[in-house]
């Protein structure tokens, strides 16, 4: 704020030489670059850091007045600081940086933002630096170490030393950077940690100096720690992601299944078809609201549930209605249904896979710790799944309509004979069991590709689930997704991915031997059917 | 007719019903000499010039769907006749065809692209020596009983640990099929020993003789034909006996059978093990007509394709799985090379009409209409 108000007073003067160091950055000498970049250090604020961030990741482009701009991945400029007015003025240029100009780059700027009065600029950047080895910022590192005061600026600075100084002749110097190591710990570390710890040819070991030895196994056993809970987090995370999948894929079947004892063979396509109403929704907005394209996701999932619902619902009302009890038959006649489903598809956008994109508030993900990055596409899936188990749930247990398809699926005699229209009940629940579906695919969708065998993927893990968790049971089927998920992420680093599949198909083979009626188990006459 | 029969019955205490009537053994009779003597002189004998003359590619093609059609009487066998609808019907031909492939591979010798003695997959994955599995395929006759032990005995264990567990109806089905998609992609992977995504291919003999030549090919047109009524006269000895009884009060009422002193689980298994051998000797049949065999042939949905052949013929009819098989891929044949989208559209539909409309199939038509 005082940096603005002070060059809004001496603006002119202040813009020239500015503007000055600013195209000189542009020249083709490198010596002269090297004195731009340390005039506009010596200015120091956050503009020069910007500036000069932009410039050691080449998204720098100046115009022809010595305005400044950051090139942005997805297109466009930004400018950079006040003295930049959009848009650009032609010719535009990007500076060359050769690696000469890279080092002392790195240099100056390392000691601009350490020396930054922002605490967490400071932090940011000394974590930075720590992430691998530098040897020639060492110089420059201890001497801020001197006269930072943050603990957690001093913490990563030391930790940015331990690389050089794990190397060093002093022995204390070395138990010095061990206890650094151990106290952040990080996998990058471990290559050097345990060379410590290894053993020569004769036996001996390669660090005679037992002090530091005892500093490097604890540095190890911390990285050890780290690696432990990292793969532990990730798993979880991975599972779970996984199981929500399975989740709202199998959501779907659960309700036409489970409660109308269809067998819907058809299920994979109602998802494809979620999926492409997302791709036909993305193209709409990309064509008609190109400024808003990134929320075209959110008018997909309305739109995917009800062009699943529609070719659920004329589904239901050309087949399944005749194949009432006859499980078998509805088994074979909706394979015949998604056979036809995917050739239309086929023809109507092309056998090949179609783009869907994240947008770009679901791409990119943050890193939680070192080696664990939760991403925020596969975040999101598990949200959306619990957004639809709990609508699912409510419509089932809340409303009028759950309560019928309740009846329904206990005693269709029953539930008719009270004046409950089965038929109508069954249309319904059908639609939205489709419609579920739909959103499984929107989900889809943002994971993998689209296209027009999307769905056969995944309607075998869809009957798993739902085998798995115990026919027609919302609670059972979340358990048994979750739980294939969870379980199929901790298999496969073990056995590999396809051994894992079949190990996993073995243990529900074996599961349903004790238990053949699910995880949870409906209770009373209704189970014999 | 009606008297013949209850001879029969008089005759023999094990059978309730002749295994086929006097005209059925008359039709069946000639239908083998038709597909056994006829079409092979109607191949030989005539001039390529003449219209009647069945050229050396259809009649491979006809001993394909030979092979088609002992699969799909195996799926009448137990669908029809014990009400178990499996859907890995395909696993138990493709494993056929494999132990077959495995003795044609070997069989190529040292005259593949490597020159070397091992297949050429092999050498491609760099092995230096057979694996232990491989090496009785070197005998043709070892191959022969693979193709028939190996889809029996899974089908065994499979049967039995799942018809004892009561996983039957839908379940089964569900199950027999994710069963089948889990071994469709172990057999995709390359360190299975098979020859992964690209299978076993470039065969060159038979028992010695020239998968080129044409009196070879004729000669497994013949096998596969006598085959599959072979298996067709089988499958209607297992029907009429008091076994096919039983199979049938499973298929109808499965709860009350146990209380008339038979075990399901039993007679289920045999069922299920029966007709996965039979699976199993049609795709050993099929392997060296059509020349490949690779983890393709194990999708779930060739498995789906062979209960339609059996549900468009009829089902519980033996011969309607046949005609169906026959049906199904002659429209696929002709289907697929002059109007390949419409193939399916026309298959789906074939699945809906055939459930909707057909629920007996062709046989069942033709049964009302002559009632």
């Amino acid at each position: 704020m005082v940096g603005c108000v002070f060059s809004t007073a001496t603006h002119a003067a202040l813009a020239d030489t500015w503007a000055a160091d600013v195209l000189a950055l542009g020249a083709s000498d490198v010596n002269e670059q090297v004195r731009a970049v340390n005039r506009i250090a010596r200015r120091g604020g956050t503009e020069a850091i910007a500036l000069l961030e932009a410039l050691n990741d080449t998204s720098l482009q100046i115009d022809s007045t010595g305005a400044a701009y950051r090139k942005r991945s997805s297109g466009g400029v930004v400018p950079i600081g006040p003295h930049s007015p959009m848009p650009p003025k032609p010719p535009i240029m990007a500076p060359v940086i050769d690696n000469e100009l890279r080092r002392a780059l790195e240099m100056t700027l390392a000691t601009l933002r350490l020396t930054s009065p922002d605490s967490r600029v400071r932090r940011r950047a000394a974590e930075e630096i720590a992430r691998q080895p530098n040897d020639s910022l060492a110089p420059v590192v201890r001497q801020m170490l001197v006269s930072e005061r943050d603990v957690h600026v001093r913490r990563a600075l030391a930790l940015s030393l331990a690389w050089v100084d794990v190397e060093s002749l002093d022995p204390s110097v070395r138990i010095k950077a061990l206890l650094a190591i151990a106290d952040s710990p990080g996998t990058a570390f471990k290559p050097a940690v345990e060379r410590i710890l290894s053993q020569t040819e004769h036996r001996k070991p390669v660090e005679v100096d037992a002090q530091v030895r005892a500093a490097a196994s604890k540095a190890l056993s911390a990285i050890r720690w780290l690696e432990t809970w990292t793969n532990l987090l990730s798993n979880l995370f991975y599972g779970l992601s996984l199981g929500s999948v399975l989740l709202l894929i199998s959501l779907g079947l659960t309700i036409t299944f489970g409660l109308m004892r269809v067998i819907n063979m058809a299920h994979g396509e109602l998802l494809m078809i979620g999926a492409y109403a997302t791709y036909v929704v993305q193209q709409l907005f990309l064509k008609y609201l190109p400024n808003h394209s990134d929320w075209y996701l959110v008018a997909a999932v309305p739109a995917a549930f009800f062009a699943a619902a529609i070719v659920g619902t004329i589904v239901e009302r050309l087949v399944l209605r005749f194949l009432h009890g006859r499980p078998l038959e509805t088994l074979l006649a909706t394979w015949g249904v998604s056979l036809v489903l995917i050739q239309v598809v086929r023809q109507l956008f092309g056998a090949q896979n179609v783009t869907v994109a994240n947008p770009a508030w679901l791409s990119g993900g943050i890193e939680l710790f070192a080696g664990f990055v939760l991403t925020f596409n596969r975040a999101a899936v598990i949200l959306f799944s619990l957004a639809v188990v709990s609508f699912v749930w409510f419509v089932l247990s809340r409303t009028n309509l759950g309560l019928q398809v309740r009846a329904v699926t206990q005693n269709r005699d029953m539930a008719a004979s009270m004046g409950i229209a089965t038929h109508r009940v069954d249309g319904w629940t059908f639609a939205m069991g489709a419609g579920v579906a739909g959103l499984g695919g929107v989900a889809l969708s943002q994971l993998g590709n689209v296209g027009p065998e999307l769905g056969q993927g995944y309607i075998i893990d869809a009957f798993m689930v739902v085998v798995l968790g115990g026919v027609g049971n919302l609670a059972g089927t979340f358990a048994g997704a979750m739980g294939l998920g969870i379980a199929t992420k901790w298999a496969e680093p073990v056995v590999g991915a396809v051994l894992g599949k079949i190990v996993i198909l073995v243990l529900i083979i074996l599961f349903i031997q004790r238990r053949p009626q699910g995880l949870f188990a409906l209770k009373g006459r209704a189970v014999e059917v | 007719m009606q008297a013949s029969s209850s001879n029969q019955v008089h005759r023999s205490s094990h059978r309730l019903e002749p295994v086929l009537s006097k005209a059925g053994w008359l039709a069946f009779c000639s239908l083998l000499t038709i597909a056994c003597v006829v079409v092979p002189i109607l191949h030989a004998a005539l001039p390529t010039s003449s219209a009647l003359q069945i050229p050396t590619y259809a009649v491979t093609i006809l001993g394909k769907f030979a092979c088609f059609a002992m699969a799909a009487i195996a799926m009448d066998l137990l669908w029809g006749y014990a009400g178990v609808l499996s859907l890995g019907q395909g696993v138990f031909f493709a494993l056929g065809a494999y132990a077959m492939g495995m003795n044609l591979m070997l069989s190529i010798g040292s005259s593949g692209v490597y020159r070397s003695k091992l297949p050429d997959f092999m050498v491609f994955l760099d092995l230096k020596t057979l694996p232990w599995f491989w090496r009785p395929f070197d005998s043709f006759w070892f191959a022969i009983f693979a193709a028939l032990a190996v889809p029996g005995t899974l089908a065994f264990l499979f049967g039995y640990f799942s018809f004892r567990s009561r996983i039957r109806g839908v379940y089964f089905s569900i199950i027999s099929q994710a069963a089948t998609y889990a071994l469709m992609l172990l057999f995709f992977r390359n360190e299975t020993g098979l020859g992964g995504n690209n299978g076993l291919t470039d065969f060159k003999n038979i028992y010695g003789y020239s998968l080129q030549s044409d009196a070879t090919k004729v000669a497994l047109y013949i096998l596969s034909a006598a085959g599959m009524c072979g298996v067709y006269i089988l499958a209607r000895w297992v029907t009429t006996s008091k076994a096919g009884r039983v199979l049938r009060a499973i298929r109808d009422q499965e709860a009350r059978v146990p209380f008339t002193g038979y075990n399901v689980v039993h007679f289920k298994v045999f069922a299920f093990t029966l007709s996965a051998m039979v699976c199993g000797l049609a795709g050993a049949l099929y392997v060296p007509q059509v020349g490949i065999i690779n983890p393709g042939e194990l999708q779930p949905a060739n498995s789906i394709e062979m209960a339609i052949w059996t549900a468009v013929g009829g089902r519980g009819t033996l011969v309607g799985g046949a005609l169906g098989a026959w049906l199904v891929n002659a429209a696929k044949s002709w289907f697929t090379v002059v109007l390949p989208e419409w193939w399916l559209y026309i298959l789906g539909t074939l699945f809906i009409a055939v459930t909707l409309f057909f629920p007996r199939g062709i046989i069942g038509v033709f049964a009302r209409s002559k009632a």
